[in-house]
């Protein structure tokens, strides 16, 4: 069990900065998992705590002690690789008894720990296999197993579902969260999928271009996203962004004006928009809803029924729309539309992408994964 | 190669021309063969029949091979020459794994101008470094000694050496020796456990390769030693004397000097493919 503190963080590989200054805190056992686009920096984040890669500046604190010196396996860490980097000439207990093998653990006790993580992971019956008569699925636990044997303080995932096929990513979704509820051990988890950002995170760390842009609770940020990449990144089918201008200010919020003309007022802190200005306005597609009164107008470009939703990709004066709608809306391709949304659902953002301040917070927005787990009931 | 580039179907489709391209490739590759086939059949011949015309056609006698043996003992070259093989590659391995674990695993930007340095190494003609080399030999006394000989094919095989295991360990997934890491092993317990038994196809071709050229070198071996370190290639070379050359005596000392490695060959062929194609069919 162990906590990890970032102060400062900077990577360079040459003159590349790719890590620009990352302060994070990670409380102990707690589900951290940083999302963000390929490329930006999250892999090597990840790295630089387990101690693969070298810190050019800053500081990792494992429990408050300084680790930027310390070897890969002597922080109290373990790590599972996207490859799942299994030693292929080994069977899956000396897979997974290799740490303590070289920790010069005697073999009595090497065999009770594997056959323990064993259990958990259910593998007890392929453990003389070797890595390669073994399903993805399995490989992935015979990695994740590889860890547990450690008992580290803090597990590190390194994309570890992403070369499963859906089915199995869903239920080693699930695994995971079980595992994080059994082992009680702080998990960090790099991804680039926002959907197991969002289902197994305490804490998401949102990355672009090696700044974090945004940490929070899932709920956080979708409700409150602090700019316009993280509504943008957050959320799927992504955000629709307008451009709108402002039309005025007071306590209720900000008045704007949509394209096409219609009026609605965002209830957000005004405090740094001025009159006249143009901003973006950010609006998910689960919250435009179909009105045939409603302010905003198109032709439906492309129809996909999923069944119990329609996704409706409208064209507008403003650009391409994404509707998501009922599963039986009776629309068809190049039927005209009208649609409008609750002004509370949207969100401001100024010309560098900064978003409005709501005026009110979300009631979900402080809600974790643990308050899910607790009392589901108690959610408002 | 040109056969097996030809697609499945036109096995089928095109009979004939793929009964040519055989006969091509057998053609080929008795002409590659002829020299040996030769070589053999001459040992078997008398000092008459070696230098009349040539022919297929005589009746075989061990006559040169007893003579052979009568003049001088082959087993204290072939001994020599084990030894130099076998010290020389085991050497160059020792020196070369942590060199070209370095370079495939924490290379710099000057890693791929060594390595071609390195090569180059390879261009300068073996002669031009003669004198030096042997003076500085007789001066601390390796002149005609095992080691000295070691000392040379080292050094001589090294460059391919390092350059062939560099391939195979960039080849090798850096995860699996980041795991290790992991794990809490060493950089040596990673080479030991890890890096070794995964690339050991590649190490065995490498070794392999080594032991081969060694055993075949014949310019060093034929100016460093005389008599108490000389391998079978000066075996080989003193039946080409001043009293005269004899062919089928010359004929059947090579055909004893390579039908060691000919055979070790022959036993690692399926080794040696793979190793050699490592990377480029994977």
């Amino acid at each position: 069990m162990a906590t990890l503190q970032l102060h400062d963080l900077v990577k360079r590989f040459g003159d590349t900065e790719v890590i620009k200054g990352v302060d994070l805190d990670v409380e102990d056992r707690e589900f951290v998992v940083f999302v963000g686009p390929s490329g930006c920096g999250k892999s090597t984040l990840m790295r630089m705590i387990a101690g693969l890669e070298s810190a050019s500046e800053g500081d990792i604190l494992i429990d408050g002690q300084r680790m930027n010196d310390v070897g890969p396996a002597d922080r109290g860490l373990a790590m599972v690789f996207q490859s799942y980097a299994l030693y292929p000439h080994m069977s899956v207990a000396d897979n997974m008894g290799f740490s303590m093998r070289l920790a010069g653990v005697p073999k009595a006790e090497r065999r009770a720990k594997v056959l323990e993580a064993a259990r958990i992971l259910q593998l007890e019956p392929l453990l003389e296999r070797k890595p390669k008569a073994l399903s993805g699925g399995q490989r992935q636990r015979v990695a994740i197993g590889r860890a547990i044997v450690r008992n580290p303080g803090i597990f590190l995932f390194d994309e570890p579902l992403s070369n499963l096929d859906a089915a199995l990513r869903v239920q080693m979704r699930i695994e995971l969260a079980r595992l994080h509820e059994e082992l009680d051990a702080t998990m960090i988890y790099v991804t680039h999928d926002q959907i197991e950002a969002m289902t197994m995170a305490d804490k998401i760390v949102v990355l672009h271009d090696g700044v974090v842009e945004q940490v929070g609770s899932p709920m956080a940020l979708y409700h409150h996203p602090r700019n316009r990449f993280v509504a943008g990144f957050i959320g799927s089918p992504t955000m629709n962004f307008f451009a709108v201008e402002v039309a005025g200010l007071d306590a209720e919020g900000v008045r704007v004006t949509l394209p096409g003309g219609g009026q609605c007022v965002v209830p957000v802190d005004g405090s740094r928009v001025q009159q006249a200005a143009t901003l973006e306005l950010g609006i998910r597609p689960e919250h435009l809803r179909l009105d045939d009164a409603g302010p905003l107008g198109g032709t439906i470009q492309v129809l996909e029924r999923l069944g119990g939703q329609t996704s409706l990709y409208i064209e507008t004066d403003g650009g391409l729309v994404t509707l998501m709608a009922d599963g039986d809306v009776a629309y068809r391709v190049h039927d005209p539309v009208r649609f409008g949304f609750d002004a509370s659902r949207a969100h401001l953002f100024d010309a560098e992408g900064l978003a409005c301040e709501s005026l009110k917070a979300h009631p979900l927005a402080s809600l974790t994964r643990q308050d899910n787990r607790v009392s589901p009931q108690a959610a408002p | 190669m040109s056969m097996s580039r030809q697609p499945m179907a036109s096995r089928h489709a095109l009979p004939v021309k793929q009964l040519l391209l055989t006969l091509l490739a057998w053609s080929v590759a008795f002409v590659i063969f002829f020299p040996i086939l030769w070589m053999v059949l001459t040992g078997f011949k008398t000092e008459t029949a070696a230098i009349a015309d040539p022919s297929f056609i005589f009746s075989p006698t061990l006559e040169s091979y007893q003579a052979v043996q009568a003049r001088s003992g082959y087993a204290r070259f072939a001994i020599n020459s084990v030894a130099v093989a076998f010290g020389s590659t085991l050497l160059a391995l020792l020196i070369a794994i942590p060199s070209a674990y370095a370079m495939a695993f924490l290379p710099t930007k000057r890693t791929k101008g060594t390595l071609l340095w390195m090569l180059s190494t390879k261009m300068l003609p073996p002669v031009g470094v003669l004198v030096p080399i042997y003076l500085i030999f007789r001066d601390v006394g390796l002149l005609d000694t095992r080691t000295g000989l070691i000392l040379v094919y080292t050094l001589m095989n090294l460059p391919i050496v390092v350059w062939m295991l560099y391939t195979f360990f960039k080849d090798m997934p850096k995860d699996i020796l980041e795991a290790g890491r992991m794990d809490g092993a060493s950089t040596f317990q990673e080479v030991w456990y890890l890096l070794l038994p995964l690339t050991l196809p590649g190490i065995a071709s490498t070794g392999l390769l080594s032991v081969i050229l060694s055993w075949n070198e014949a310019f060093w071996s034929l100016n460093l030693t005389s008599s108490k370190a000389a391998p079978l290639t000066a075996y080989i070379a003193s039946f080409s004397s001043p009293e005269g050359l004899f062919w089928a005596k010359l004929s059947a000392a090579s055909t004893m000097a390579i039908a060691p490695i000919l055979i070790l060959g022959w036993m690692t062929q399926k080794q040696m493919v793979r190793g050699l194609t490592f990377g480029a069919v994977k």
